[in-house]
């Protein structure tokens, strides 16, 4: 047993559990408003839109490569989805909303895999255009500007609250929207892919090493392929949330989340060359990012600090890791001459 | 004679304009060692990606098992019973043993999900063939090479398979790992799979194979039974070429050494280390993988200084304690793993050259010299015989012979007193190991002082004067060449 212990604080998301917890801690300390129901429906709430983004950016990882285009994919067919609603004049179920930012997202998804996979560029790249050109057609094609009004249904689903806690003490009430527990389903559904499929095993097996994966028989271009598009529809799905949250559809103020959300999978133990991480690990490392940037108000810290504190953490975290690979390699190391 | 298990015949195929193999047959029998041997570039790999389905063959025919292979797939060549265990082993390094032992019966088999039990039975039975001791839960990427070409042989046995191919599956091991894979090897066979074994290592062909086919720039030039195949024969199938084995006697012998270590250590790695090395002299220090024999090279080179002791350089004491002070007291080192570290693999063969004297390749007003770089570059190319039709191109277009060439280069540039290799010919092949160790005696005899550290002990006894042999960080003996055996040497290794 102990030495399940010892092995698991070989990873990362034990340390990323136990900041997140002596944070909430000192926070708890500090301010009296850390473990009460609202405070934990409004970092919960906070979770659901980078907690999608960062599931998508995880498989993205995972595989080898890496996507920087997400923000820019969400927001394209988050607003082409909420103006052709608008003007169609629609005034139904959310559903639709679902489908077709979803279908959008699969498209500009299989723009990406295709260069990633079937050509074999580098993601980086790859992504880094196709943001930019999701975002200009965003601007330029579609004119975007900023709707605020949004379709009813979309309104309802957004406000409609699945849980609701209200703080005894200064009486105020948070809700945890129905968006929620799509975070929840994409997890679980994630979690189903990338443990129990061939599939989610084989966007390990390509991570770890893509010319092996190709000759033990996995379809590496087309696992690639299908991940994109699979990253573009949850990452479309994201984008639709938000703008049921927020109430309105603002095109541009989701670009430039990626950097965070790629640091928070990272600082989850997620590695940066591919094949290795868990799920569990991404969640964590997300949640403390989004902890640090939501707490900053309840430790009497003005919100200007927020990015050099987010910065901080991720450079700690960062450093961590690699201390304990350095650690981990040497005792290796040490492990085999005396085995010798 | 019994029926070919497999069968190629004229086998031929082309990359572009370069005939890869212009006319090859191989054939393999039941059950049995066939060992395929060739320099690099002669086509062995090329015609193990044509039979395991990766590459699609111009012209020829392919029989196995008495079925005819046409257009098959890597899947298709696995289902049929041939598996191939490359250099790499193709594993997974972030996966554990366990999944690394299944995924590919599990992806045979055209399920959807994974089943994790099923996945451990798998592995269990695999592990369980060749007897093979391993924590099923372990990642792969925490396993010694040893350990993951076991993996690698436990999964290819999964797969009922019928000719086992192993590319160079010696390459990294060390001798006691080298002789427990052989027993696996034998084990195979007694189950009546065939092996396929490629070598370059003329002792390794002897020990354990049955018969052998040689190919040479892409065509097969002998076959037959091992016990018809002599050292002299294998080197000229080989390379073409006739090579004498004299031994090394140094000439030019300086009075005074150049270089002289007194009682150098340091701490937990090596201890009181005295020798002495002059002009002319080829020097052997040899020694078992853990014996400090490298960390000494590295010491004498300031790249892991001692702690203790004096390094003398023309009788006068000198501090080395980083490359730069070591390249400044006119001492170089080619390093293990030339790929890793002694090479920029993606920069130009000419750059390669001249990096380490580039700090003198400058004009008066400190503008780079890039007309003296040419020639510099032209005059090393030449004087190596490196093989290149343009010096521009990188690094990595080279054999292996020729980069190891284009290594000793850089450091000859560099005008030196002493260069210390160390393992200067692993993974280089017959041919060009011959030409590295004439270019290596031509240079003793104009002057250099030369330390060889290498665990080939043909290679120390047939180029060096003298033999230090190395144990436990200290030196255990000293011979002359000229009266030494290899078992002598072994003798005090172990």
């Amino acid at each position: 047993m102990s030495r399940r212990i010892k092995k698991a604080f070989r990873t990362n998301e034990p340390y990323i559990f136990l900041i997140i917890i002596a944070l909430g801690i000192v926070i708890q300390i500090r301010s009296g408003q850390f473990f009460t129901g609202n405070n934990m429906v409004d970092l919960l709430s906070a979770m659901i839109v980078p907690g999608l983004f960062a599931i998508a950016e995880f498989l993205a990882l995972i595989s080898g490569g890496i996507d920087v285009s997400f923000p820019a994919l969400a927001s394209l067919s988050a607003y082409a989805t909420t103006k052709m609603l608008l003007d169609m004049g629609y005034e139904g179920n959310v559903l639709l909303a679902f489908v077709i930012a979803i279908a959008i997202g699969a498209l500009l998804g299989a723009f990406n895999g295709f260069f990633i996979g079937y050509l074999n560029l580098n993601a980086m790249i790859v992504t880094l255009g196709s943001a930019s050109i999701f975002q200009g057609f965003m601007q330029g094609a579609l004119r975007a500007n900023q709707l605020s009004v949004i379709p009813s249904g979309m309104k309802t689903f957004g406000t409609a609250s699945f849980i609701t806690a209200t703080n005894k003490v200064n009486g105020l009430t948070s809700i945890l929207p129905y968006t929620f527990i799509i975070l929840v389903v994409v997890c679980a559904a994630v979690h189903f892919l990338l443990r129990y499929t061939l599939f989610g095993r084989g966007i390990y097996a390509i991570g770890g090493n893509a010319q092996s994966a190709h000759t033990a028989g996995f379809h590496v271009k087309r696992t690639k392929f299908v991940i994109y598009i699979i990253i573009g529809m949850i990452a479309s799905a994201s984008g639709i949330c938000r703008v049921c949250m927020m109430q309105q559809c603002h095109p541009t103020n989701m670009l430039g989340m990626e950097m965070n959300i790629i640091a928070g999978v990272v600082l989850g133990g997620v590695a940066l060359t591919g094949g290795a991480g868990t799920l569990t690990g991404c969640m964590l490392g997300t949640f403390l990012i989004i902890l640090v940037q939501n707490s900053m108000i309840l430790l009497g810290i003005p919100t200007t600090w927020s990015d050099v504190f987010v910065g901080l953490v991720i450079v700690i975290g960062v450093s961590l890791t690699a201390l304990q690979s350095a650690r981990s390699s040497k005792s290796k190391k040490a492990a085999a001459k005396g085995g010798a | 004679m019994a029926q070919s298990l497999l069968k190629a015949e004229h086998v031929k195929i082309s990359f572009g304009s370069v005939h890869a193999l212009r006319d090859v047959s191989l054939e393999i029998l039941p059950g049995e060692i066939h060992c395929l041997a060739g320099e690099n570039g002669c086509g062995k790999s090329t015609i193990i990606k044509i039979i395991s389905g990766v590459y699609q063959r111009d012209g020829g025919t392919i029989e196995f098992n008495g079925q005819k292979l046409d257009r098959i797939s890597p899947i298709d060549a696995i289902n049929m019973g041939i598996q191939v265990i490359y250099q790499d082993f193709a594993l997974f390094p972030n996966l554990t043993v366990a999944e690394n032992l299944a995924l590919n019966t599990e992806l045979a088999s055209r399920k959807k999900t994974v089943s994790w039990k099923n996945v451990r039975k798998i592995a269990e039975e695999a592990v369980a063939k060749i007897n093979f001791k391993v924590d099923l839960d372990q990642k792969v990427e925490e396993l010694s090479v040893a350990q993951k070409q076991m993996v690698a042989i436990s999964r290819a046995l999964m797969s009922n398979a019928k000719l086992i191919i192993m590319d160079e599956p010696t390459t990294a091991l060390t001798k006691k790992e080298v002789s427990a894979l052989f027993k696996i090897i034998l084990k195979l066979k007694e189950q009546g799979i065939a092996i396929l074994f490629i070598s370059h290592k003329l002792n390794e062909v002897f020990e354990i194979s049955d018969r052998f086919t040689i190919f040479r720039n892409g065509e097969m030039v002998a076959t037959g039974s091992t016990k018809d195949l002599d050292d002299k024969k294998f080197t000229y199938y080989m390379t073409g070429r006739e090579f004498s084995d004299q031994v090394f006697v140094a000439r030019n012998v300086s009075e005074n050494p150049v270089l002289e270590l007194k009682n150098l250590s340091r701490e937990g790695e090596f201890s009181d280390i005295s020798f002495s090395l002059k002009r002319g002299e080829i020097l052997g220090i040899t020694g078992l993988l853990d014996s400090g024999r490298t960390e000494l090279a590295l010491a004498m080179f300031g790249l892991k200084p001692a702690d203790s002791g004096e390094i003398l350089k023309d009788g006068k004491a000198v501090k080395i304690t980083n490359p730069r002070e070591a390249i400044s007291n006119k001492i170089g080192y080619v390093p293990e793993d030339r790929l890793s570290e002694g090479l920029f693999l993606t920069q130009s063969i000419g750059d390669n050259i001249i990096i380490s004297e580039i700090d003198r390749l400058k004009k008066k007003n400190g503008q780079f010299d890039r007309k003296r770089r040419n020639e510099e570059v032209e005059k090393w190319v030449k004087e190596l015989e490196i093989k290149t039709d343009n010096p521009d191109n990188p690094a990595t277009t080279l054999s292996g012979g020729n980069q190891q060439r284009i290594v000793l280069a850089k450091w000859l540039a560099c005008d030196l007193d002493v260069l210390i290799l160390n393992g200067p010919t692993v993974g280089v092949d017959i041919g060009s190991k011959h030409d590295i160790h004439k270019v290596l005696q031509n240079l003793a005899g104009q002057g250099l002082g030369i330390i060889i550290i290498s665990d080939d002990l043909p290679e120390v006894i047939q180029n060096c004067s003298r033999v230090l042999v190395i144990k436990g960080g200290k030196i255990r003996s000293e011979y002359s060449t000229q009266n030494v055996t290899e078992k002598m040497i072994i003798d005090d290794m172990m």
